[in-house]
């Protein structure tokens, strides 16, 4: 069982802030993903579970034992950084066989963990070569492989793709979660990519200026954000934004009307994904202003009454700019936020 | 050389820049060549021919002025306490620098640029200045005309370039190294000594033995703080003044061959001195 708990964790760099009140869950064997843009605190937060990095307040708990006074040799953790930080004076086995020779383990233990971890990342072809003889993609496999072969609790991975190229990180996406899986360890794992956090993650914690803004499934956080930033910072164009205003019974939105939520509040903000609206006869009127041929669809940027609007649509559309659609949204997808805290209601 | 100039040099565009360019590196060469190369044929050259004109371009491979030191009385003695104070020098300024090297590449701490700017102002301070209170200190504790003393000094002038040397060399070794080690279950010492000291060694080495030059070349403060047990530079700068032209040769020669040897073999990690290592 290695449960994770932060509790009430803080991190000041002199007068800076570089989190604040974090608490947070991760049940065993979960895939944690930590997105956020850079500077978010994502890292630092996962450097101090690693104790590569002391907390200013608040504990960290692994496995029912409050581990954040401990050395990060003692904390049943392995991680993977972002430059791989592969052993140049050692082979592959020795860098895979590192942690394991560290424990005193014997030459037969070592050797048969270090062939398992490798035949499991395929890497057990270049066993004993340098680290200067392999490749940006052969050096990730090993740092993953080094630390797979720890047996840990915990692994803590830090941007671990974002040195690959776009092809060959879809590629390692896949299998790490494939073989992190099969591992049946805890895992942290730091991103800012929104693609690899979707696709990768049990769960995401958006995290945005040194907090977590909400941590849910993947499809929650894409179909439900609980805030503002998390709208507009989850999906590729993200959600579009257009003031409320009460209208009797209902809500207008640029002379549209809507059914929305109980409240006191006189505006809000209507939020709805460019996937979700259809041109319509009667809806939100939009004038096109770009329009963007992307092959499986049509990225269309329109402007509702000088808010930026976009719309995904059909590649078979075919507008032009300055033309004026009307767009109707899915009813059950639109989302409401207030203006004053930025909160999903 | 030439490739160094060619690789950071501004690539000359002309034929007539080009002649420029080449004749200065070859002037610059010949600098410091033609000296050596002088040296070199005198030391090996027979009295008569060294007091000769006009000069050969060829060494005779006469041995005899070579011949004469080895049995010069002192000259062993003279020998091995410069190798002394030069070992001596060599281990303390790297036990001293190398840690300070580690700190100033690991750590933020208050005034480490104050620190790094205090380091090179030791070498502001001109020897001879010191040369004098040194002395009368080192009478009073007793150290005057050891070996140790006199490696205490040398020590002091090595040091600067020994923590600049090895701060920069430190730098070089990303710190996600070590901390992949600390994760792996080693403590802070345990993963200096697995990776970061099997990395650093090479250029420990040649900043140990650009101490060691450093002590054997320097004269000033050997005639100054040793009588009996002097070096071979205060021992030759002593004996010398007065002896024919052909042994000052040979003693000029004696010196200048080890260290230019010790240079040439850890040129590359001196570049790293000023961050410009090929590693």
């Amino acid at each position: 069982m290695a449960e994770i708990e932060i509790k009430n964790v803080a991190k000041n760099f002199g007068a800076y802030e570089a989190l604040s009140d974090i608490n947070l869950t991760i049940a065993d064997q979960e895939f944690m993903v930590l997105l956020g843009a850079s500077g978010c605190g994502k890292s630092t937060l996962l450097r101090i579970i690693a104790g590569l990095e002391t907390a200013s307040s608040g504990e960290v708990w692994i496995g029912g034992k409050r581990i954040d006074h401990l050395a990060p040799k003692d904390r049943g953790i392995a991680m993977v950084f972002q430059n791989y930080a592969v052993f140049p004076h050692l082979t592959v086995f020795e860098n895979i066989g590192f942690g394991l020779r560290m424990k005193k383990l014997p030459n037969e233990v070592v050797r048969q963990r270090v062939e398992k971890v490798a035949e499991l990342m395929h890497i057990e072809m270049l066993l004993s070569r340098y680290s200067g003889e392999l490749s940006g993609g052969q050096r990730q496999r090993v740092a993953v492989a080094r630390a797979l072969a720890m047996e840990p609790d915990v692994i803590l991975m830090d941007e671990p793709l974002s040195n690959l190229d776009a092809l060959l990180r879809m590629e390692m996406r896949a299998e790490l979660k494939g073989v992190l899986a099969e591992s049946k360890t805890t895992a942290i794992y730091v991103t800012h990519d929104q693609v690899e956090a979707m696709s990768m993650a049990d769960r995401i914690s958006v995290m945005h200026q040194g907090k977590i803004i909400q941590a849910d499934t993947p499809i929650q956080v894409y179909r439900n954000p609980s805030a503002k930033f998390v709208a507009s910072f989850i999906g590729n164009p993200p959600m579009n934004f257009l003031p409320a205003s009460r209208s009797g019974t209902k809500w207008s939105v640029a002379g549209a009307k809507f059914t929305g939520p109980e409240t006191k509040i006189d505006i809000l903000e209507f939020a709805v994904r460019p996937e979700d609206l259809k041109s319509a006869d009667n809806g939100i009127c939009a004038t096109v202003k770009i329009v963007e041929p992307l092959g499986a669809h049509l990225l269309v940027t329109c402007t509702v009454e000088g808010h930026l609007f976009r719309v995904v649509m059909d590649s078979d559309t075919s507008l032009k700019t300055g033309q004026i659609i009307t767009l109707a949204p899915q009813a059950n997808r639109i989302r409401w936020f207030d203006p004053e805290t930025a909160l999903a209601l | 050389m030439s490739e160094t100039s060619s690789n950071n040099g501004a690539r000359p565009v002309g034929s007539g820049a080009k002649l420029v360019y080449v004749s200065s590196v070859v002037l610059l060469c010949a600098w410091v060549i033609v000296p050596i190369y002088f040296l070199l044929i005198n030391t090996l050259s027979s009295p008569e021919t060294v007091n000769s004109f006009p000069k050969s371009f060829f060494p005779e491979f006469d041995f005899g002025s070579l011949h004469f030191f080895a049995e010069f009385s002192g000259m062993i003695t003279a020998l091995k306490n410069s190798i002394t104070v030069a070992l001596l020098t060599m281990t303390m300024s790297i036990l001293i620098g190398a840690p300070a090297g580690y700190a100033l590449s690991r750590f933020d701490f208050v005034g480490k640029n104050l620190f790094r700017l205090l380091i090179l102002l030791t070498r502001a301070f001109p020897l001879p200045l010191l040369a004098l209170p040194l002395a009368v200190m080192f009478i009073q504790t007793g150290l005057d005309d050891t070996t140790f003393g006199l490696s205490l000094v040398h020590t002091t002038l090595a040091i600067p370039f020994s923590v600049l040397i090895t701060f920069s060399l430190f730098s070089g070794i990303p710190l996600e190294l070590e901390e992949a080690a600390w994760t792996l279950g080693c403590t802070r010492l345990s993963a200096f000594r697995k990776v970061v000291l099997p990395l650093i060694l090479p250029g420990i080495t040649a900043s140990a033995i650009f101490a060691f030059v450093i002590s054997w070349n320097e004269v000033f403060a050997a005639a100054v703080l040793t009588i009996e047990n002097r070096t071979l530079t205060a021992f030759l700068l002593q004996n010398l003044g007065t002896s024919p032209l052909h042994l000052k040769f040979a003693g000029g020669f004696i010196l200048v061959m080890p260290a230019l040897i010790f240079i040439f073999a850890v040129r590359k990690y001196l570049f790293a001195m000023w961050g410009i290592a090929n590693r």
